[in-house]
């Protein structure tokens, strides 16, 4: 009876988005009175920052302070059209959408802006801090917001802008089954470190390493706390969460937080984290989908640094103790 | 139910309130009161989204009948910024960005200034001690702790022990 050790890897190719009849988003930008812009969608933050990445992907393309930008997620009854937030999509298709639709505006408001100073659009360039100015002569420029009063008040006009990314629907090829069931890949890969009790069967994870391309992090901070997130996430799935019973029928299955367990903060390991950045030629400033896949490679990591530790192979989750046992007796019998 | 008289101390507030006897201090507060920071979660003592100070200790508010804070002291998340400015520990759960989807925050913070009200200096094992009856969903645990050792290092004077 002994604490072993053991070490395993896994990597993970995660599509972004999805394709079952086609995956569209679309955005409408407009701006207000006091020269903010209204970012129109029928996403929805569900706490992984889609509002924050939105408006930086907003305020880049317009070229104004992302301050400025206010993101409505607020009915997807009114709202443009978005296929969900979903998929580890939304970055990538969302992302674009707002790409298409402030270029729009951008025009509409370098026109105004133009008009205004009397000079030629094609001139004219944004400071990103609420200003347009002649392109090498931040001298002469107007504000972003003096601007939206004359669109508003003098020249009887919207700085607006319609957007919508669709990756098309992609049919299997019949001979090969071959298909484009997504845009662009998003990689990892975690090594996992554990501690198998031989006689409790309990797992414990010591570390979890891990590697990430995900094109490029649009907010780096957003991007390690998905990551850190998702390692829990993928250790609880590997070593403690499920809805079936552990013993003989429901009536003993979990009910509550007391019984469905999941690692406390107690039961973190050592996390360390690298993202590598490699921008994908279709992605809004070249970022991926960096969000449901960082519960997966931990998972079959913990597993296969469970084989390596006491020899066995668990193939179904969770990893419990019991199971461990139970797969321990069997490999000495 | 009976209707009975209750008076307690609320952040700074007295509330003076007719309740029905078997209402929980959880219910008083975001239904009565209309203080939705503390937040209804498994509604049975085991997720800590409801955690309040009740005289300065962290306590379930779904498991609390109001009518057991009378003449006490309940403090909530509405009650620990001043007049505006944020308390350290909501500066760093912002700045250290450990809340996601936010709804087991003001339940950690809570947590955790039961902690540094009574212990100014704690090590990460404290922390996670005191934090280890909330549950979190999305971030994983170590930016929550990462934030509340930061608050306590800045409340100390910007000294921050090695964890």
């Amino acid at each position: 009876m002994a604490k072993q050790r053991g070490r395993g890897m896994a990597s993970v190719n995660y599509p972004t988005g999805m394709n079952l009849g086609g995956d569209p988003s679309q955005a409408l930008i407009h701006a207000t009175t006091t020269g903010s812009f209204v970012v129109t969608l029928s996403s929805v933050d569900l706490g992984q920052g889609l509002k924050t990445i939105m408006a930086q992907i907003c305020a880049e393309t317009l070229g104004i302070p992302t301050d400025n930008v206010i993101v409505d997620t607020a009915d997807t009854d009114t709202g443009p059209h978005c296929m969900g937030t979903f998929a580890s999509r939304g970055t990538h298709r969302i992302g674009n959408a707002i790409i298409m639709a402030a270029k729009e505006a951008r025009a509409v408001l370098l026109e105004v802006a133009a008009e205004e100073l009397e000079v030629n659009a094609a001139d004219l360039e944004t400071d990103g801090k609420g200003n347009i100015q002649i392109k090498g002569s931040p001298g002469k420029s107007i504000s972003v917001l003096e601007t939206a009063l004359a669109a508003h008040f003098k020249h009887g006009r919207t700085i607006s802008g319609r957007g919508i990314f669709l990756q098309p629907r992609s049919y299997p090829e019949p001979e090969t089954g071959r298909m484009t069931p997504a845009t662009c890949y998003a990689h990892a890969c975690t090594v996992a470190e554990v501690e198998v009790d031989t006689e409790t069967g309990e797992v414990a994870v010591l570390s979890l390493k891990s590697a990430y391309e995900v094109g490029r992090a649009l907010n780096p901070r957003m991007v390690e706390q998905q990551i850190v997130g998702g390692a829990w996430m993928g250790i609880s799935h590997a070593l403690y969460e499920t809805t079936e019973p552990y013993y003989p029928d429901r009536a003993h299955g979990p009910v509550d937080f007391n019984e469905y367990l999941m690692p406390g903060p107690g039961d973190l390991p050592k996390f360390e984290n690298v993202v590598i950045e490699r921008p994908a030629p279709d992605g809004p400033y070249g970022a991926k989908g960096v969000g449901e896949m960082t519960a997966n490679s931990p998972i079959p990591a913990i597993a296969n640094a469970i084989y390596d530790a006491v020899g066995v192979r668990i193939d179904s989750l969770p990893i419990t103790p019991e199971k461990v046992l139970r797969a321990l007796k069997a490999q000495a019998a | 139910m009976n209707r009975i008289p209750l008076r307690f101390h609320l952040n700074d507030a007295e509330i003076g309130e007719f309740i029905d006897s078997g209402t929980t201090l959880l219910s008083l507060l975001r239904d009565k009161l209309g203080l939705t920071a503390t937040k209804s979660g498994c509604n049975q003592g085991s997720c800590g989204a409801c955690t309040v100070l009740i005289n300065g200790a962290p306590q379930l508010s779904c498991l609390v009948l109001a009518a057991r804070c009378e003449g006490k002291s309940v403090a909530t998340l509405e009650g620990v910024s001043d007049n505006g400015t944020l308390h350290p520990l909501q500066r760093a759960f912002m700045d250290g960005f450990a809340a996601q989807c936010g709804f087991c925050t003001p339940g950690m913070i809570i947590a955790a200034k039961a902690l540094l009200d009574r212990n100014p200096d704690p090590d990460r094992g404290e922390v996670i001690d005191a934090i280890s009856g909330n549950i979190c969903r999305c971030t994983g645990y170590e930016p929550i702790i990462d934030a509340i050792l930061a608050a306590a290092a800045e409340m100390r004077g910007g000294k921050r022990k090695s964890a």
